[in-house]
């Protein structure tokens, strides 16, 4: 059957409408008009009403161009030919290879089984203490990286993707700009990690609308790389882009607004896409980091408030730094057990010491005298700052951990870290001076 | 014969209808899209149209779709074998799913809730002419740790009498094991299971009773100062990563109780699947059995579809009233009712319905309300008590408590668990805010010596933030030492370590005595040269409390332990500086 119309009868934002028998929701149309060919999505059906989202954007689209509706959803194809290649939001070639059309599978799939999921178990050693040390980085994890504009977010994504040992890589930009984009290439590209990697990039120079399918295209070709048994870290960056597309076409459908203008499902659009993180059981797992940028550094802005009950922890970057507050692995549990007997004991007792650092600043910030514990903590903070929080450091783990009993031993007295004696016992600096009890 | 339909338009997970017959507000229907039968339920009714909102993914739907209705409302199946299963929202067991289906949950498809093959031993409680009333006793069937009472099902209306009753043994959920016979004549044939429409609440007992007996949850803060009594409701609001969820696990785990239902309502798959891979090798700590024994998860996760969120918070509350008519104590958890909240106003928003505050419905609160009201201790017809207690978490945006859902919650719970971001960033857990949080139940320990507590958290905090206006040096030692106190109950005794195999569950009898050991510190007169001197000793008092709630009870190095504290109070801090 030919489903080709003629005659456009709405043109409103990015979305058009279309009297149409026979479409399915969801189901994909082909738009041509003089600017080029677009890729449509229909959102809605009523009765004869057809609307339909562009995501070449409405801009140059005329009442009489051809809309043909193609039978089928949002698919990706599939192979292991994907790898080292890049395409746009739409899923087309973004570099000179070419387009591929076998093996089409299905984009927003199914939810995985939750009776199917195992635990986490695996930690990814990334050489940052903040979060080797601190928030530990789990295997299928989802998490993401809150931070301020003009934060090293995209810098610090690639470092740990780099660093990681994954066997693919899924990259998937949304507005990024196209800086950033000549970026994550040339750094995939210089240590080779190209070659296992898979790029869907859709930049800022690029119809909004069409950010809306690249998380869903990332996800998919990740998902199935990992059912096939590979390890698989996704990077999708920037997820406040792709929810600020989802308002840009809620308001459009005239949708009741819950928050600052976002649909009331901005919730479940996220969600849906970061649950699909998980370790499968006798096959792959698929890791989830994004980078989730905060409009006036504000934590309680939409996108990142409902990021932060969706995924699994964050990592608060400010000033340069990943802040211990404000971030944290729900994971991290899972994993530092099994590192070394005073990994747990020592992130509290480090965190803890450092808030009353922080508090102990405030004190001299307003002009008091310090006590001889103030000194102290302004002490600690300092080495703290400088020797675990600084991103230029790069150490293993175990050389994290002795160098904070390093730093406790020339700050304090044992009993004053709020450690367990045990712990002490074992891994307090002999040389330093040793307190008594 | 029920009615059909067409679709006439699709609109999310919204699909409307035109019908011929007669259509009932809330019942289910299918729609036939590819083969596959997608189940719905009825929101609206407008002329000669339905809306009906679709439990699962609606991709692919079309108008003219066929729409085939059952006349039923979205039920429930009661009987033995629900203890130890983890369902979705509308009561398909994943593990059989996982089985047939393999990683991934397919739509259109559902299975029964407890297999129609299973057999239980049953022993029959009821003589032929017994006259019955829904809700009375029929018979037995051992299930795990309880006595799984088989009730005369509760959609029978009237005085029935019981025609003839099997004798014990083996039979399954699909065998009949008896008949009634009912006020009109009318016959009704008995098996191990019924059906319960989720959305009407189970009131087959004889009265509902105050909430007066505590429920022990083995967190401190909670049972010390902020306690949740059998029957009552609570709830935990807080921002994310105050660790509403760790707090969540922690009760469901040590809570004494009979039975947990946790509802996993739109929240994280993992920590679903944290509770059911640890819950198996877990021991009840009333009955030494496996904890997955008493467990139910109820669980429809943020990826899974948004409608089934609504119905999974009734499932779980029906499964827990069911419960509750066996003369059990059951504990619901529901993480997290915001979710709920905004599945309503999901669908809210694609009814068109006039938005109230943050485009939430306008009928959020009594929706709230009706849901909360189902807890309770009731006593029943055989004079037998229950109680169905409900914890829900509230994830505010932002963080702010002054939001519709969490407003809507505080009118209508008896305790209120405020997790704050300041605590849970300075690693004092659980997060719960002692200056914000009540409880209107009376728990373990007295409300008096609880107030006095609360009054020295207080006026500590009043002496903390005086210190940062006016200073250490401003600050009188009387004050310091009151201040330092204050810091000290909250250390040593209001936080716990939920990854210390000791710490992490504090039974009543050890909570007892530990809250007199803080009492006994903080009657006791101190003095001190100055205010470092003070302060190291706290330091070092505190790290002795801390080794002792990491000591196991009862042993001997608990009692040494405590006993070398109540000594060293004694002696009212004059020889800190050798303590």
């Amino acid at each position: 059957m030919e489903r080709i119309y003629n005659h456009i009868l709405q043109i409103a934002g990015n979305v058009i409408m279309v009297e149409a028998e026979g479409p399915k929701f969801a189901e994909l149309a082909e738009v041509e008009s003089a600017h080029g060919k677009s890729l449509a999505e229909v959102i809605r059906i009523d009765g004869e009403k057809v609307y339909l989202q562009v995501f070449g954007g409405t801009a140059g689209v005329a009442t009489n161009d051809r809309l043909q509706f193609l039978g089928h959803q949002m698919q990706v194809p599939f192979s292991g030919a994907l790898l080292g290649r890049i395409f746009d939001g739409k899923g087309e070639p973004r570099d000179s290879g070419p387009g591929l059309k076998d093996h089409l599978i299905e984009t927003a799939g199914p939810c995985i089984n939750p009776a199917t999921r195992v635990m986490p178990s695996k930690m990814i050693r990334t050489g940052i203490p903040m979060i080797d040390v601190f928030n530990s980085l789990v295997e299928a994890q989802k998490i993401s990286i809150f931070s301020g504009s003009g934060e090293p977010h995209n810098q610090l994504l690639a470092r740990i993707a780099l660093q990681a040992e994954v066997d693919v890589i899924v990259l998937g930009c949304m507005g990024v700009l196209y800086d950033d984009y000549l970026f994550f290439k040339e750094e995939l590209e210089s240590s080779d990690a190209i070659n296992r990697a898979v790029l869907f990039v859709h930049t800022a120079a690029d119809p909004v609308v069409e950010s809306l399918k690249v998380p869903d295209l990332a996800l998919a070709v990740a998902e199935k790389f990992a059912i096939e048994g590979k390890r698989v870290l996704t990077l999708l960056t920037d997820m406040t882009n792709f929810a600020d597309a989802l308002k840009e076409i809620a308001i459009v459908m005239e949708q009741v607004p819950s928050n600052r203008g976002y649909p009331g499902d901005l919730y479940t659009q996220l969600a849906q896409r970061y649950e699909k993180a998980a370790d499968f059981e006798g096959a792959g797992s698929l890791t989830l980091l994004s980078v989730t940028t905060m409009p006036a550094g504000d934590v309680t802005h939409p996108v990142p408030d409902n990021t932060g009950y969706i995924t699994e922890g964050q990592y608060y970057l400010a000033g340069g730094r990943i802040e211990p507050f404000g971030s944290l692995s729900r994971l991290k549990q899972l994993v530092n057990k099994e590192t070394r007997s005073d990994h747990r004991g020592l992130m509290d007792a480090l965190i803890q010491l450092y808030a009353a650092f922080k508090e102990a600043l405030e004190k001299r910030a307003m002009g008091f005298k310090m006590s001889p514990w103030d000194q102290k903590l302004l002490k600690y903070g300092d080495l703290f700052e400088a020797k675990l929080m600084n991103l230029e450091v790069n150490i293993t783990l175990e050389e994290a951990l002795d160098q904070s009993w390093a730093i406790l031993a020339e700050c304090f007295e044992p009993e004053e870290t709020r450690l367990k004696t045990e712990l002490i016992e074992t891994y307090w600096p002999k040389a330093g001076h040793h307190g008594s009890t | 014969m029920s009615a059909q339909g067409r679709v006439e338009g699709i609109n999310g997970n919204l699909v409307k209808c035109r019908f011929s017959g007669a259509v009932m507000q809330n019942e289910i229907g299918y729609v036939r899209t590819e083969g596959k039968l997608l189940k719905g339920e009825v929101i609206r009714i407008k002329g000669e149209m339905a809306e009906l909102q679709i439990f699962e993914d609606t991709k692919g739907v079309g108008r003219g779709d066929s729409v085939e209705f059952t006349g039923a409302l979205l039920s429930a199946q009661l009987g033995p074998g629900l203890l130890g299963k983890l369902f979705d929202g509308l009561q398909n067991p994943l593990n059989r799913l996982a089985e047939e289906k393999g990683f991934f949950t397919p739509r259109g498809y559902q299975i029964p809730a407890l297999e129609p093959s299973d057999s239980w031993d049953f022993t029959p409680k009821t003589k032929p002419g017994a006259k019955v009333l829904a809700g009375d006793l029929l018979g037995e069937v051992p299930e795990g740790q309880i006595n799984h009472k088989i009730m005369v099902p509760f959609f029978l209306k009237g005085t029935w009498s019981v025609i003839h009753i099997n004798p014990a043994g083996k039979y399954r959920l699909d065998q009949p094991i008896g008949e009634l016979l009912g006020p009109e004549g009318q016959k009704h044939e008995l098996t191990l299971s019924f059906f319960w429409p989720v959305k009407n609440a189970i009131k087959f007992y004889q009265e509902r009773l105050a909430p007066n007996e505590p429920l022990v949850t083995q967190v401190r803060i909670v049972d010390g100062l902020f306690p949740v009594a059998k029957g009552g409701t609570y709830c935990i609001p807080g921002p994310f990563g105050a660790g509403k969820t760790v707090l969540q696990q922690i009760t469901s785990r040590y809570a004494e109780v009979d039975v947990v239902i946790l509802a996993a309502c739109g929240e994280r798959a993992n920590e679903v699947v944290e509770t059911i891979k640890e819950f198996p090798g877990l021991k009840d700590p009333k009955t030494g059995r496996s904890l997955m024994e008493r467990t139910i998860i109820i669980c429809n996760t943020s990826s899974m579809p948004v409608a089934a969120r609504e119905s999974s918070v009734y499932t779980a509350v029906t499964l827990g009233e069911y419960y509750r008519m066996m003369g059990l104590d059951v504990l619901l958890l529901a993480d997290s009712t915001s979710r709920w909240a905004q599945a309503l106003r999901e669908r809210s928003g694609r009814l068109e319905e006039i938005p109230g505050e943050e485009a939430f419905p306008a009928y959020l609160e009594s929706m709230i309300a009706g849901f909360y009201e189902r807890a309770g201790r009731v006593r029943l017809r055989s004079g037998g008590l229950g109680s169905l207690t409900i914890g829900g978490t509230v994830s505010p945006a932002g963080g702010n408590f002054e939001e519709p859902v969490t407003k809507a919650t505080l009118k209508v719970v008896g305790a209120f668990h405020a997790l704050s971001r300041e605590r849970s960033d300075a690693r004092r857990f659980p997060a719960i805010d002692p200056l914000e949080s009540w409880s209107k139940y009376q728990g373990i320990i007295p409300n008096s010596r609880r107030l006095g507590m609360s009054n020295l958290l207080k006026t500590a905090n009043e002496i903390g933030q005086m210190m940062k206006v006016v200073g250490e040096e401003g600050t009188s030692i009387e004050d310091y030492i009151t201040f330092l106190k204050g810091e000290f109950f909250d250390a040593a005794y209001l936080q716990q370590n939920a990854f210390d195999e000791v710490d992490a569950a504090t039974d009543q009898d050890r909570q007892e005595e530990a809250f007199a050991l803080s009492e006994a510190l903080i009657k006791q007169t101190f003095i001190f040269e100055d205010k470092e001197s003070a302060r190291q000793y706290f330091a070092k008092l505190r790290h002795r409390y801390f080794d002792l709630n990491c000591t196991k009870r009862p042993s001997e190095a608990y009692e040494k332990g405590r006993q070398s504290i109540l000594e060293t109070l004694k002696k009212g801090g004059q020889d800190g500086a050798d303590l």
